[in-house]
């Protein structure tokens, strides 16, 4: 499927502020399934800083404003040819050792009712079928439903609540997963969500857990199913603000207001 | 606990290296010892010389106990701990290389995934990248303790921003003021070489990007911090900026500090805060130590910093078992110095036995430092051993236990005289594009009769090291 | 150098410069409340506290302004920023962040201010007398003082000391002349007898008083103590003599740094007022106005001092 995407972030800062630095995970992995047809990122007065791929395969790219400023948007317009590779991550280089994706998080703490849920995954006959039984159960304790949780809320209280977004889902799966002794990391990206297109007010995030002989397959528990053609991986980490695709800091006092346009339309070739 | 070994003395005879020393003990009227010791406290105090306890509040401006009595090595002594240091320095620095690389030692099975990826100070955000020559631990600090003439053991290594080189100076500096002769009859190594030592092993290892000679800063969490004092005195001899988080910024690809000329770029940061305050969009968001965008100008090859992210996990407490392993694994060499045998207290047997023997044991928090969250079994009451055991069985993996060590004793100043007490040694090596080392190093005494532990915050104090020339 | 270094040099003098003013400020108020007057012996102590802004914490934490009160709250008490312990605390912690700008000398000058202070605190107060107390802030300032004239490198640091010190030193006489204002004004006029007193006391506590009367002699006149303390490029503490210093070492900087800005403008601007003021044409538009204005010229100095070289954020 030909992808194109248009994502544009807006900071908004009460007072103008004397600088803003950034780093950004807004370029699509190079793997199996996705190859960039075209793509940009455009910060507006931005200088453009290191670029780097990191250990777990992405590419991260620094970013700096000089101030005063009181408004930067950081606009993302690109073009992906995408396969369904069954979520199977394929032909991605990346150093970083498995076992370090097993470490807790605040944002993924195994407590309240997460080491309960965490035992969906008794009785699987192999980590694939654990994997799968946990992505299940996840998307069966925790409704979609936007608005319910905000950026801070962590696994413990998603789970709590019963209703989330896409972040609160990967929390959740990373989180229960570890507790499996299953290796789960967080994963940033982009989503086709229905066929017109219509622009989201976020990126898409889901979990990929390892998987020995498979290596590390993807799990959507928002949309109960692993990624296919419909999805474009960014970045990954921990938690949600390790995997986050733009960090950033304003040198300033004063409160910031943000806002996001995801646009993801699908294209006949 | 055996008797342990007073290194002036051997079977009652004095040894060569404090001949000296002894006669100059001797010769030495009490009272010209106290006013020597008022001299030197209201030296150190004039100077600034201070160092505040953390969390325990009380005078800020508490010193340092300088004890006047030096510790001696020979010559040859000396030569096989440089060996045996340099040697461990080297073998540190190329597991780190190869933990945040394809982790070959790993792979091969000498030392366990779970102790290295799932250790907290193990940085995944710097997995794949090569520090500037090869080095993430640039300042290696190697705690020795003695137990016998020729008996000397490795206590821990610390390779991220070992402190106290500074109290290492200014012994030198104030016995050579107070006691010139000392250093006339005896030929005794110098090393005030060392702040020219560590500024250019930092320039050495300057950046890719870096085409001119390199601006090295000292980072420094700030005139709070108990070591600032040792942060400005580095700065100061070395003559670079001591700068905090505040002072610097990320412009571009390169890292600049406010000046009042403006911008000027920084090549080295040889920075004295922990990994986790360093770079807030990285690490910690909280952060207002360290410097927005840090990360991806070091990554990018714009920045180098001493030492480097991550080092942390090659002076872990249970890594310290494996380093004479990797000795052998990345050097090819047998180990010259040796470990303390220890027992983890995270592996079943090694429970058992530091559980059943815990009134005998030495036992360590495996991130622990400055002496805190330990428990010296010979020296504590029932009480307290128990309270102990209750933490051990709580979290064993956090635990390692070392036999209870006879520490060496030196002769040192106190109240009545001269009394042996025991003593460690902090040697700072120095990894850039070479090796160096001055030679001596910290010496820290814990200056209660019979106490063990040398920790300044804990009460110890320090003295002046010597390295007999040949 | 470092911005920040800058700004600890800057704000070491400030702070040393302050805790002089301070004990000036209360030899002043003593020696004025020895004075009689028609209703016994005058409370200076009000319009002392008015001069340093601090008349409301003061009422809050004392009530009455006796001199009890005041000495603890002018020199030992923490709570307020402009007290000599303050002061003094904050110039050796400053200087103790920059130690390697300074040298041994300076350092030293600063930490035994300090370590006497703890030790003065340690004292009963009723083995400490005023006097002795002011007298050891003078000469803990004019210890910093001639360490940083006798060692210090002549680099862009001393010019920054040197700032503080002039626009410090500006700011205090123009504070200290409008106490004196404060007292007179509403009661009688300009000029009379029990003025002239007050005027000598004054002197006498800036140490100016026979530098005074060298330079003018005769009957004591307020415009003869306006032209000394405005206008006379000799007297060490005048406003003219504060402001020649800030553009001295302004142009310093500038020649250094091989840019001139705002702060120099600006210095350059008030410097030139002073050059064509006299004492008459300063009553004419009023001491007190005038006074405000001046205050109000150097914190806009210090300000475009801060932007220019201390916050960092020159390019």
């Amino acid at each position: 499927m030909l992808l194109l995407i248009d994502h544009v972030t807006l900071y908004r800062y009460a007072s103008p502020v004397r600088g803003v630095v950034q780093s950004h995970r807004l370029t699509p992995s190079i793997c199996e399934g996705q190859q960039v047809l075209d793509w940009e990122v455009t910060v507006t007065g931005g200088l453009k800083g290191g670029g780097f791929r990191d250990g777990a395969g992405d590419w991260v790219q620094g970013w700096s404003v000089k101030g005063p400023v009181s408004e930067i948007a950081v606009h993302v317009r690109g073009r992906v040819q995408t396969a369904d590779t069954a979520g199977v991550l394929r032909g991605h280089r990346e150093i970083v050792a498995p076992e370090c994706y097993l470490g807790e998080t605040f944002a993924t703490e195994l407590t309240g009712g997460l080491p309960m849920l965490a035992k969906a995954a008794e009785g699987a006959e192999d980590r694939l079928a654990a994997a799968h039984a946990l992505c299940r159960a996840v998307s069966e304790a925790v409704a979609y439903r936007p608005g319910a949780t905000n950026a801070h809320t962590t696994a413990a209280e998603a789970l709590d609540q019963g209703e989330g977004v896409c972040q609160d889902h990967a929390h959740v799966l990373c989180a229960v997963a570890r507790a499996n002794g299953i290796p789960a990391r967080y994963v940033s990206g982009y989503l086709l969500a229905d066929a017109e297109g219509a622009p989201h007010e976020a990126a898409h995030a889901w979990a990929e857990l390892f998987v020995p002989g498979l290596g590390w397959v993807g799990f959507d528990p928002a949309n109960e199913c692993c990624p296919d053609d419909r999805y474009v991986r960014l970045g990954s980490g921990l938690d949600a603000r390790e995997a986050a695709p733009i960090r950033g800091s304003a040198r300033s006092s004063g409160p910031e207001t943000l806002d996001v346009t995801v646009a993801v339309l699908a294209t006949q070739q | 606990m055996t008797q342990s070994f007073n290194e002036m003395y051997l079977d009652d005879t004095v040894r060569a290296p404090y001949a000296r020393l002894e006669a100059w003990m001797r010769a030495m009227p009490a009272d010209l010892r106290i006013q020597k010791q008022a001299e030197a406290e209201a030296l150190f105090r004039r100077i600034g010389i201070t160092f505040a306890v953390y969390g325990e509040g009380g005078d800020p401006d508490r010193l340092i106990p300088f004890d006047m009595f030096p510790r001696v090595f020979t010559h040859n002594e000396w030569a096989r701990l440089e060996r045996g240091i340099k040697q461990r320095a080297r073998a540190l620095n190329a597991f780190l290389v190869d933990v945040y690389g394809r982790g070959e030692i790993i792979r091969a099975g000498r030392i366990p995934a779970n102790l290295v990826y799932q250790n907290a100070a193990y940085e995944k955000a710097v997995a794949g990248f090569v520090p500037s020559k090869g080095v993430y631990s640039h300042i290696v600090g190697i705690d020795i303790v003695r137990t016998g003439p020729t008996e000397f053991f490795v206590l821990e290594d610390n390779c991220r921003t070992p402190s106290g080189v500074s109290y290492m100076l200014e012994s030198r500096e104030m016995m050579m003021r107070m006691f010139p002769d000392l250093f006339r009859e005896n030929r005794i190594e110098p090393v005030d070489r060392y702040h020219e030592l560590l500024r250019r092993t930092l320039a050495s290892v300057a950046p890719a990007k870096c085409d001119h000679e390199p601006t090295v800063v000292i980072l420094t969490p700030g005139h709070f911090n108990s070591a600032y004092y040792e942060h400005s005195f580095l700065a100061d001899l070395m003559g670079v900026e001591l700068v905090e988080g505040q002072d610097l910024f990320v412009e571009g690809e390169f890292v600049y500090m406010r000046t009042t000329q403006g911008p000027k770029r920084v090549d080295v940061i040889y920075r004295r805060i922990d990994d986790a305050f360093i770079a807030p969009l990285c690490f910690r968001p909280d952060s207002m130590l360290g410097v927005p965008g840090l990360m991806d100008v070091y990554r990018s090859g714009g920045v180098s910093i001493c030492s480097a992210p991550g080092a942390g996990v090659a002076d872990d407490k249970a890594v310290y078992t494996f380093v004479p392993e990797m000795v052998r694994f990345y050097l090819g060499e047998e180990p010259i110095l040796n470990n303390v045998p220890t027992w983890q207290c995270g592996k079943s047997d090694d429970l058992k036995y530091v559980l059943d023997q815990l009134p005998e044991l030495v036992v360590k928090e495996v991130h622990g430092s400055g002496g805190y969250g330990m428990l010296v079994g010979p020296k504590s009451t029932k009480d307290q051993i128990e309270m102990f055991r209750a933490k051990i069985v709580k979290d064993p993996g956090n635990y390692i236990a070392q036999p209870t060590l006879a520490l060496s004793a030196t002769p040192t100043f106190v109240a009545e005289g001269v009394a042996p007490r025991h003593v460690d040694l902090r040697p700072y090596c120095l990894v850039g594009e070479r090796i160096e080392l001055v030679p001596g190093g910290l010496t820290r005494v814990a200056l209660t009769e019979g106490s063990l532990v040398v920790n300044s915050s804990q009460g110890g104090g320090v003295k002046d090291t010597w390295v007999l020339a040949e | 150098m470092l911005s920040r270094t800058a700004d600890n040099l800057f704000w070491i003098a400030r702070y040393m410069e302050r805790a002089e003013t301070s004990a000036r400020l209360l030899e002043v108020g003593s020696r004025i409340s020895l004075l009689p007057s028609a209703q016994g012996y005058r409370n200076e102590w009000d319009a002392i506290l008015r001069s340093t802004d601090t008349q409301d914490p003061f009422t809050r934490k004392y009530g009455e302004a006796v001199q009890r009160n005041i000495e603890s709250y002018m020199f030992f008490d923490r709570d307020n920023p402009s007290s000599v312990a303050s002061c003094i605390t904050q110039a050796r912690e400053n200087g103790r962040i920059v130690r390697t700008a300074l040298t041994s000398q300076v350092w030293d000058a600063l930490n035994t201010a300090f370590q006497d202070l703890r030790e003065i605190e340690r004292t009963p107060r009723s083995k400490l007398e005023l006097s002795r107390l002011t007298d050891w802030t003078m000469k803990q300032a004019a210890m910093v003082r001639g360490a940083i004239d006798a060692t210090l490198l002549r680099g862009d640091g001393y010019n920054f000391l040197n700032l503080g010190y002039a626009l410090e030193r500006g700011d205090a006489t123009a504070r200290l002349m409008d106490v004196k204002y404060y007292v007179l004004l509403p009661r009688m006029g300009v000029g009379s007898g029990i003025d002239n007193d007050q005027w000598s006391m004054m002197l006498r506590a800036l140490s100016l008083h026979r530098a005074f009367h060298w330079a003018y002699g005769g009957e004591v006149t307020a415009a003869k103590i306006a032209h000394f303390l405005i206008l006379n490029p000799h007297c060490p503490r005048a406003l003219i003599t504060c402001v020649s210093a800030a553009n001295n070492h302004l142009g310093r900087l500038a020649k250094l740094y091989g840019k001139s800005g705002a702060a120099q403008a600006q210095a350059e601007a008030l410097q030139a007022e002073l050059d064509r003021l006299s004492p008459e044409l300063i009553f004419e538009e009023g001491l007190h106005e005038f006074l405000g204005r001046f205050i109000r010229q150097t914190a806009g100095i210090a300000g475009m001092v801060h932007e220019t070289y201390l916050s960092g954020d020159m390019r």
